[in-house]
């Protein structure tokens, strides 16, 4: 119907004056809620729908939160009400330390085969689907390329749960893909993230006070800044990117010098037994390391980033800057404490600030944001 | 309800105009793109580059090995100048010697003589060793996936190193010396086409009889999960000590003129038969070279 060129269409489709209409899933995590948090900032963006089991965990401003489960009848019945036709599918697990093998499994594996089950119901309004996996999809092993490439299949079979669950999970997105040649769908495979924000093994590793490193291995990491993260989200949101990203910073890092630039000592655990001596170390509530981080720690994973440079985005951190942009909050939380969002989500106060004849001005309801308004000042905490 | 300010907000979307940001990326840069790169200069970081491959390593190992290289091994080139200055060239050798000493020979003689890095493809058994495998990786050492070799020669421009007749090389006995093994399917051939780099073959006199083997046990190998464990003749001679002593021999080398080849770069795939055509053609040069430089040798140990 757009192929006469009528004036309010535009040639770039859903970026167009009718606006976007972007789901959002995992809206009470960590992700789901900082893309939000942007997205609804853009005028050309119509309505933002956030999905998920939990509350939010930032404030919104207008993104529209529906909490449910995530099986097959609410979703198809969320896509078709809501007329979206962009879908965020923030909401895939990769910290095998945070949940169980079984929840694991429902969130990435039949969470997204619901999703995508809705996103392809007959009559759909959905144009494009934008994926948030990881490289743990590559594994991490002696016989692997030192630079991973999109099409790069894994060296060896999948042996933890998390890696086969994302595996699983992109399968349905290629399926997905082949069934519906029409709607863009993109896949990004993040990295290590690191960022101020943000928890992961590798991340509360290097907050002891010695970090563990496999004895005789120094291995070559690669780390995404949480910034580049949803930028990354937010750049293929608004453009139309088919098809699989690597996302990482520039360059490798090895571990001794992550170590360098947090500022801790490294103490080795055996390199035979590794596992005895990490199920100890958890037992001890030590540090949680899951295997994909031990053969991490062991092989390191390198990526090809130039597919995702060349579609256009532009990386803000490096690996190296995103490790000293780590480093850089770890020391400022030593010094001032813990900043943890004292935000509580309420549907009974954000459906007043949004829908009451008694607010005036909808945009006052949220803080201002002006240059600096949103810095705090380092002392407060 | 009076809304703060999100505690530390990861965008600052105040950094960037509204008119700016109307038909651009949703995010605005919120802070400096690489931030304290001096901080990361004062943190003593070591020069470890994407291949794992650090220069200050190499300069140490250099230091220790250039005795061994002038005064033992006596290395001695021919044809040195064939090997391109610059750009990518896959570097192609015969390979012997229980602990092969032809490779940090070869990749030591070039690094010296031509102030160009050499990459060593080698297989991934080295990764999988603890310190050994991270003093290999610093030394230059990269393992010799298809994918690491097409990025290094077309990507980067470097010289790589590498083996065709694989673990079959060092693992022969000293009674099939200087006679080449099979040079595994011509993969290097096909890496070189699609990279679009020549391949300069390098024939090595020396290495056989720096350490013979003169019986290997296959039993032993699977059993301590080696690719090959060798009796060496070093071993015979001086026991342990034998494990990393190698015998004086004069080593000579010879790069032959490099091969460049017609096909257009970058295809997924290239003629089996064309491959197998150039790889054997490579092999038996190599072969004639030796032959040649072996009827030329006067003494193993003199040249």
């Amino acid at each position: 119907m757009a192929l006469t060129g009528g004036s309010g269409v535009s040639p770039g489709g859903n970026a167009g004056p009718a606006g976007m209409r972007v789901l959002v899933t995992g809206i009470g995590t960590f992700w789901g809620g900082r893309v939000a948090q942007i997205i609804e900032q853009d005028p050309s963006v119509e309505i933002v729908v956030g999905l998920d089991t939990r509350a939010p965990t930032v404030p919104l401003e207008r993104t529209e939160v529906v909490r449910a489960d995530s099986s097959y009848s609410i979703l198809s019945r969320l896509v078709q009400a809501t007329e979206v036709d962009t879908i965020l599918h923030s909401h895939l697990e990769v910290d095998s330390t945070t949940i169980g093998s079984r929840a694991l499994h429902e969130t990435n594996v039949i969470g997204t085969m619901n999703l995508l089950a809705a996103a392809g119901a007959p009559g759909s309004s959905v144009r494009k689907v934008v994926l948030k996996s990881s490289t743990l999809v590559y594994g991490s092993s002696p016989k692997d390329p030192y630079f991973f490439g999109e099409d790069s299949g894994r060296s060896g079979p999948a042996r933890t749960r998390v890696e086969r669950s994302l595996l699983e999970v992109e399968g349905y997105l290629s399926d997905f893909a082949d069934d519906h040649p029409d709607v863009v769908v993109s896949r990004l495979r993040f990295s290590n993230v690191l960022g101020p924000d943000l928890d992961t093994p590798l991340s509360k590793a290097l907050q002891l006070p010695v970090v563990p490193e496999i004895f005789g291995f120094d291995p070559r990491l690669q780390f995404t800044h949480q910034d580049d993260v949803l930028g990354a989200l937010c750049f293929t949101a608004r453009h139309d990117v088919p098809g699989i990203f690597n996302v990482a910073g520039d360059g490798t890092v090895t571990w001794s010098d992550v170590c360098r630039i947090v500022g801790r000592r490294r103490v080795p655990i055996s390199p035979l037994g590794t596992g005895v001596a990490a199920g100890a170390l958890r037992r001890l509530g030590i540090v949680d390391l899951p295997p994909e981080v031990q053969s991490l720690l062991r092989y390191g994973r390198g990526v090809d980033n130039r597919r995702f440079q060349d579609a256009g985005y532009r990386y803000r951190y490096t690996s190296a800057g995103t490790v000293e942009d780590f480093a850089r909050s770890l020391r400022l939380r030593s010094a001032v404490g813990d900043r943890s969002p004292a935000y509580h989500y309420d549907p009974v106060v954000e459906d007043f600030f949004r829908r009451s004849p008694a607010v005036v001005s909808r945009r006052t309801s949220a803080a201002p944001r002006r240059p600096g308004a949103d810095r705090r000042p380092p002392t407060a905490g | 309800m009076e809304r703060d300010p999100p505690e530390a907000p990861v965008i600052d979307l105040t950094d960037v105009d509204a008119s700016s940001r109307a038909g651009r990326e949703l995010v605005p840069v919120p802070r400096p793109p690489n931030p304290g790169v001096g901080d990361l200069d004062a943190a003593g970081l070591s020069d470890v580059d994407g291949w794992g491959r650090s220069e200050r390593m190499r300069q140490l190992i250099r230091a220790a090995f250039d005795p061994i290289y002038t005064h033992w091994f006596r290395a001695e080139w021919d044809g040195l100048e064939r090997i391109p200055t610059a750009g990518g060239a896959l570097l192609v050798a015969n390979h012997a010697g229980a602990i092969p000493s032809d490779a940090p020979v070869i990749m030591h003689g070039i690094e010296k003589e031509l102030g160009r890095p050499v990459y060593g493809l080698a297989d991934y058994f080295f990764r999988g060793l603890p310190l050994a495998g991270t003093l290999w990786s610093r030394g230059g050492g990269v393992t010799a996936h298809p994918d690491n070799a097409h990025r290094l020669l077309h990507d980067e421009g470097q010289l790589a190193l590498v083996f065709p007749e694989g673990v079959k090389g060092p693992s022969k006995l000293y009674k099939d010396r200087y006679q080449l093994r099979r040079f595994g399917r011509g993969g290097f051939v096909e890496t070189a086409m699609r990279a679009g780099v020549p391949i300069v073959p390098i024939a090595v006199v020396g290495a056989e009889e720096s350490m013979p083997i003169l019986a290997r046990s296959g039993r032993l190998a699977k059993l301590l999960g080696l690719p090959y464990v060798p009796f060496t003749a070093n071993m015979a001679l001086l026991g342990p000590l034998g494990l990393f002593t190698y015998f004086p021999a004069k080593f000579k080398l010879r790069v032959l003129d490099p091969v460049r080849f017609d096909l257009p770069a970058g295809r997924d795939r290239y003629p089996r038969s064309r491959v197998m055509e150039e790889s054997e053609a490579i092999r038996t040069r190599i072969q004639e070279a030796l032959y040649d430089m072996l009827s030329r040798r006067r003494s193993v140990w003199f040249g």
